[in-house]
């Protein structure tokens, strides 16, 4: 086997003028673009990322030429001179010209709803990249076939990987084979990423005719791969002075960074959930996600809506500020209700839960009162009310149209999905369904490996799509088997009728559609809703905002697996609590200048608060035994409820994270009028 | 790991004599300890030489001890054993603080007094206490022994007085009066390097140190003779500010670590009234 | 060099600086041990060393000469601790899960709720927000002595059963 390296670029634009590697060439295996059999492309959505830097590159860490060396040590100290004629880059997202999409929400007349407000509050939010640290780097295994290649990796998207091999190797899928390793932690930054890896450990491999084996280190993984997305948003909010909100104008900017990579997507659910969960009829989001010469972001847990809600939940605060008005009061007067509409336009079923999880936390927590005792003291107590749409936006699902399949065994069945477990435990709770449709025991369920030589594309393991979507077609396949067994055992079955494999695709419950190009429609099958409410100390010492307790409220449709899911809100909420206090990615002249685990905090033991979750819920009408998505939703509340606490304490900050530092500078919350 | 270690050298002393031998013979050879600093270089492709010496072997490098009120704490003990000793609670509780705060526990299991010393980081959290308490460093090399007054000890960012032939024996403490009070301000609450950090003793003439501050561990003088003549805490506070030089890095602001300077003075100043 | 391994004497040729994280998994073949970041930073490297809780990728083999090491692989999968991260939901993505039971096995007995967050510290995890390993680590606590006097009950039966054979 042999190792694998990448030499990346070390300006953020400009051209390449040589390449050259000064060390003894023996035994290396080199690669660059002109190695690529089919296109230099990363294939995904746009096709604008090159797999190898030809003649530009447009930010630092841009992989440009690639090494093999069995001896690990030899390749480490290759030397290899890069050559450039550097260019002034463009690193501020507010100055590009360079727009990848852009997105309009209309809904009423945002006109006549400014003109009937009392009040009107402006805000502008400002939120960083965040660094996933799985605690497993980027990783792949590449085997190379006759005309043919295997990847073995740490990966959330087997079928994405594999698209992007066919595109880049010219290979047609049934040459290009990709296996889901065990996944140390992925939370979105193995979704696209690894496409990149494996076509590179892909290329080495097919030029040596070697397995090679490419493992980022740290600081390679956190200098070079995708963050969240940075942001920009300005809200403007029409209300009367009974705290109803008349109109709501929202301007979105997120960085993506050099290359598109999955930024429209990223946008379109950013800006669907920028209103925050509230009823208003007259809104406008205008969002844009615009280029700069920084490392490429992408998709993270949450996916534009943790930076959208954070700006809404904290506008919201405002709001209940300037009217002088009780919080939670002004959320339940404006909290989206069943029958309610969306920003989009979406009519909200019965499972609409705002109310019910705000009411809920509050009890709980005794927020009002608890709130009023605080006040004065060094504690803050602040909260957030939010929702987190299902599955692929729009019609994304219905154009996924994936697949799953259920194979009948002797003792039971196997699933076949392409779904990656990578921590959320997605094969339990597969196997929960089946076992329970079909009536067998849990432990006559098996999960096949997920290898796409071997399962069906049961679309990425990405937008909490894994349990209602794909545990939906599973509930169908496991559903269709029991009727055909019938009276029989699977045994007998089997024994009289030989195998079968059901395969179910994916096909739209409802009629319901969305509209592209107006932004009009049924955004999301269904929504998620919680309410987080987080207890804060002040050190008046050090300016640190210490978190002492989350009580995280969320109505996730049905938990089929209760300690599984909860497992996923309190992740999630410490994931939120590092993004809310920690963790800050300091880019200079483009690159993370803190790409090492000791300068950029992720949340210790010691960092994270006591979290207490209480699972609400309200069946999905779609989804497996009323299931909906869970995976993101836990993310999205925590910062805003976080920086609502520290309001609380009186200071008045609009961007993350809460460091000390920017605690010590914020101005005072003002009191109303 | 971005460094080739497989030709490195980790030669293995006989004896504290030996040692000093190959140190004074053998250069360039760079001494390793708990080596959770040079593992980190290692890690980074930044190594500090090709062959090392492997400390962990000198018993005559270990102990704590108190004769004659003076504390001796060998360059090997670990943070670990700092933190369990009873003398030392005694003693000298700011530096069992500091060294609770250092790393975590895997880190604390490993990292030695005499490595946090050697290695002079300006954010070394035992530096302060040693600074504060007028440590001694005690350093040997085949020609001798010699007792270098912790404060005189470091010259620049990371650079100090010790000798490449010498080694870090042991820190000597004398007897320290009044109430010791630490705190370290990192950038989390676990594992973290400071950005801000002070050890400081309260007595008459009272003793201040900072860490993170200024391109070495600083005792401060001036704002220690504010307190002593009988200053307000606000001549204090501003003569510290005249006297550390903060800068702006990754991990804070100059600002910040100036600010959070004086209000740990008062702090301590209230505390320990 | 010789040092014991998971409680056996072993003699493995492997150069004296390399990483004790390495040697482990490239010439001990023992994969358990994980490597998050080689800085010391993340514990999931944890193996214990004479008893205390290490990150193996800071230790040069060299050190570990006539020293006693225990990794993942030397609880046997019999841990009472490692049956509770299983069942109450104290892993989830596993790569963290190695180095933090490690960790976790030297913890003070019956550590409280601070000192477990405290021993803890230098393993970070990503996906449980650590609440599940705290449930974990004290269910281990309360069916730790009981399990760990079965086992030694079990192994007191072997012990006589080969002696009667
Ligand atoms: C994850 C992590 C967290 C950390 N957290 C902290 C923290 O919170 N606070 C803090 O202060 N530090 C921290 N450190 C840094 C480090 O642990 C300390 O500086 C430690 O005390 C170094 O001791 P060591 O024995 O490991 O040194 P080594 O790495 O073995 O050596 C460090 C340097 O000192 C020299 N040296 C060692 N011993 C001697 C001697 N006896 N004589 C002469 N030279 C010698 C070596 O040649 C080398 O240059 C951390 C490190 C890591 C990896
Ligand atoms: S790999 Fe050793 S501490 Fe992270
Ligand atoms: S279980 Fe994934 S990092 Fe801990």
């Amino acid at each position: 086997m042999l190792h694998g390296r990448t030499i990346r670029s070390t300006i953020p634009c400009g051209r390449i003028r040589s390449i050259n590697l000064t060390s003894d060439p023996a035994g290396f295996t080199v690669v660059d673009y002109r190695s690529i059999p089919g296109r230099n492309v990363v294939a995904l959505i746009a096709d604008d990322q090159p797999c190898l830097a030809e003649r530009v590159v447009r930010h630092y860490a841009e992989p440009i030429l690639l090494l093999a060396h069995e001896d690990r040590e030899r390749l480490i100290t290759a030397e290899v001179d890069v050559q450039y004629e550097p260019s002034e880059p463009l690193l501020d997202p507010l100055r590009s010209p360079n727009v990848f999409k852009s997105i309009a929400i209309h809904k009423g007349d945002l006109e006549a709803g400014f003109a009937r407000a009392d009040e009107i509050v402006e805000g502008e939010y400002r939120v960083g990249h965040q660094e996933h640290v799985y605690i497993e780097t980027n990783g792949v295994i590449a085997v190379p076939g006759d005309g043919a290649v295997t990847v073995y990796g740490s990966l959330q998207c087997p079928y994405y990987v594999q698209k992007a091999l066919r595109v880049m190797l010219g290979l047609p899928a049934e040459r290009v084979r990709v296996v889901q390793a065990e996944t140390g932690g992925g939370f979105g930054g193995k979704e696209e990423y690894p496409s990149i890896v494996a076509a590179h450990a892909c290329l080495l491999a097919l030029k040596s005719q070697r397995p090679v084996k490419l493992i980022y280190d740290r600081a390679e993984d956190m200098v070079a791969t995708t963050k969240r997305h940075p942001a920009i948003i300005r809200t403007r909010t029409g209300v009367t002075r009974e705290g109803r909100l008349t109109a709501i104008d929202i301007d979105v900017l997120l960085d993506g960074g050099a290359y598109m990579t999955l930024s429209p997507v990223v946008l379109s659910r950013g800006v669907i959930h920028a209103t925050g969960p509230y009823r208003c009829d007259n809104v406008r989001v205008n969002g844009r996600v615009v280029m700069t010469n920084t490392p490429p972001n992408g998709a993270f847990r949450g996916f534009g809506a943790p930076q959208t809600q954070f700006a809404a939940e904290v506008h919201m605060e405002r709001i209940a500020e300037r009217l002088g008005m009780d919080p939670v009061r002004l959320r339940e007067m404006n909290a989206l209700r069943a029958g309610d509409t969306t920003a989009t336009g979406q009519v909200l079923g019965r499972d609409t839960s705002a109310l019910a999880v705000l009411r809920e936390a509050v009890a709980r927590t005794d927020f009002k009162r608890r709130r009023r005792e605080m006040r004065g003291t060094r504690r803050g107590l602040g909260l957030a009310l939010f929702f987190h749409g299902a599955g692929f936006t729009g019609s994304g699902e219905v154009r996924l149209a994936s697949k799953a399949s259920l194979e009948l065994t002797e003792r039971g069945a196997r699933i076949l999905v392409a779904s990656a477990d990578m921590g959320q435990g997605s094969r339990t709770v597969h196997a929960q369904i089946v076992a329970e449709t079909l009536g067998v025991p849990y432990e006559a369920v098996e999960v096949a490996r997920v290898d796409t030589a071997s399962v069906p594309d049961s679309g990425p393991t990405v937008a909490s799509r894994t349990t209602m979507i794909v545990g939906g077609l599973l509930e169908r396949c496991a559903a269709e088997m029991r009727r055909t067994l019938g009276r029989l055992t699977p045994r007998e079955y089997l024994k009289r009728h030989g195998p079968i494999v059901i395969t179910k695709q994916y096909e739209a419950p409802t009629t319901a559609v969305f509209d592209e190009d107006t932004y009009t429609g049924d955004a999301y099958g269904t929504y998620a809703w919680a309410c987080d409410v987080a207890e804060v100390e002040y050190d008046p010492v050090t300016y640190e905002i210490r978190p002492v307790h989350i009580t995280a409220v969320q109505e996730i449709g049905r938990a089929l697996n209760p300690m599984l899911a909860a497992g996923q809100i309190e992740g999630g909420t410490a994931q939120g609590v590092g993004y809310a206090l920690l963790e800050e990615v300091v880019m200079r002249d483009g690159h993370m200048a803190n790409a090492q685990l000791t300068n950029y905090a992720a949340p210790t033991t010691m960092d994270t608060p006591r979290i207490d979750v209480v699972i609400q819920e309200r069946p999905y009408r779609h989804g497996p035994f009323g299931a909906k998505g869970l995976g993101e939703l836990p993310f999205d509340g925590v910062a805003p409820a976080i920086a609502n606490a520290v309001r609380h304490l009186g200071f008045d900050v609009r961007a993350l994270p809460l460091t000390p530092e920017r605690i010590m500078n914020a101005p005072p919350v003002r009191k109303p009028k | 790991m971005r460094t080739p270690v497989s030709t490195f050298e980790l030669i293995e002393p006989r004896s504290l004599p030996h040692a000093l031998a190959l140190m004074r013979d053998s250069q360039p050879i760079v001494p390793l300890a708990g080596c959770t600093d040079v593992y980190v270089a290692l890690n980074a492709g930044t190594p500090p030489g090709t062959r090392y010496l492997n400390l962990l072997s000198l018993d005559a490098l270990r102990g704590i001890a108190r004769r004659d009120g003076v504390i001796s704490i060998g360059a090997l003990t670990t943070f670990s054993e700092i933190s369990r000793s009873a003398l030392l609670a005694r003693h000298l509780p700011a530096l069992v603080m500091a060294a609770r705060e250092i790393g975590a526990v895997q880190i604390q299991n490993r990292a030695t007094l005499g490595g946090n010393v050697a290695n002079g980081s300006p954010a070394g959290d035992s530096l302060p206490v040693l600074a504060a308490t007028d440590a001694v460093v005690v350093l040997r090399s085949a020609a001798g022994k010699r007792r270098v007054p912790f404060v005189a000890f470091y010259t620049g960012y990371r650079l100090t007085v010790m000798r490449p032939d010498e080694l870090v024996v042991a820190v000597e403490v004398p007897p320290v009066d009044g109430r010791q009070w630490f705190r370290k301000v990192g950038t989390r609450a676990a594992q973290t390097i400071s950005k801000v950090v002070i050890a400081a003793v309260r007595a008459p003439r009272p003793r201040i140190a900072f860490g993170s501050v200024a391109p070495t561990v600083v005792r401060a003088r001036r704002t220690e003779e504010a307190l002593a003549s009988g200053g307000t805490i606000d001549d204090a506070v501003a003569a510290l500010g005249a006297e550390i030089a903060p800068i702006d890095d990754m991990r804070s602001t100059a600002e910040y670590r100036l600010r959070v300077a004086g209000n740990l003075i008062r702090q301590f100043w209230t505390e320990t009234a | 060099m010789r040092f014991r391994l998971n409680g056996k004497q072993v003699d493995v040729r492997a150069p004296a600086m390399k990483r004790l994280l390495d040697v482990l998994r490239e010439d001990c073949g023992l994969t358990g041990t994980k490597e998050g970041c080689g800085e010391g930073e993340c514990g999931a490297c944890t193996v214990l060393l004479d008893g205390q809780a290490v990150n193996s990728c800071l230790v040069p083999f060299g050190q570990v000469r006539g020293r006693s090491v225990k990794t993942i692989e030397g609880l046997r999968g019999r841990h009472p601790l490692q049956d509770a991260f299983i069942t109450e939901g104290g892993a989830q993505c596993g790569i963290c899960t190695p180095g933090m039971i490690m960790a976790a096995a030297a913890l003070p007995p019956n550590a409280t709720l601070d000192q477990v967050r405290v021993g803890l510290a230098g393993n970070l995890c990503r996906c449980t927000g650590y609440m599940g390993i705290y449930r974990a680590v004290k269910k281990a606590q309360g069916s730790g002595l009981k399990a760990q006097a079965r086992t030694r009950a079990k192994a007191g039966t072997n012990r006589t059963q080969k002696a009667a054979r």
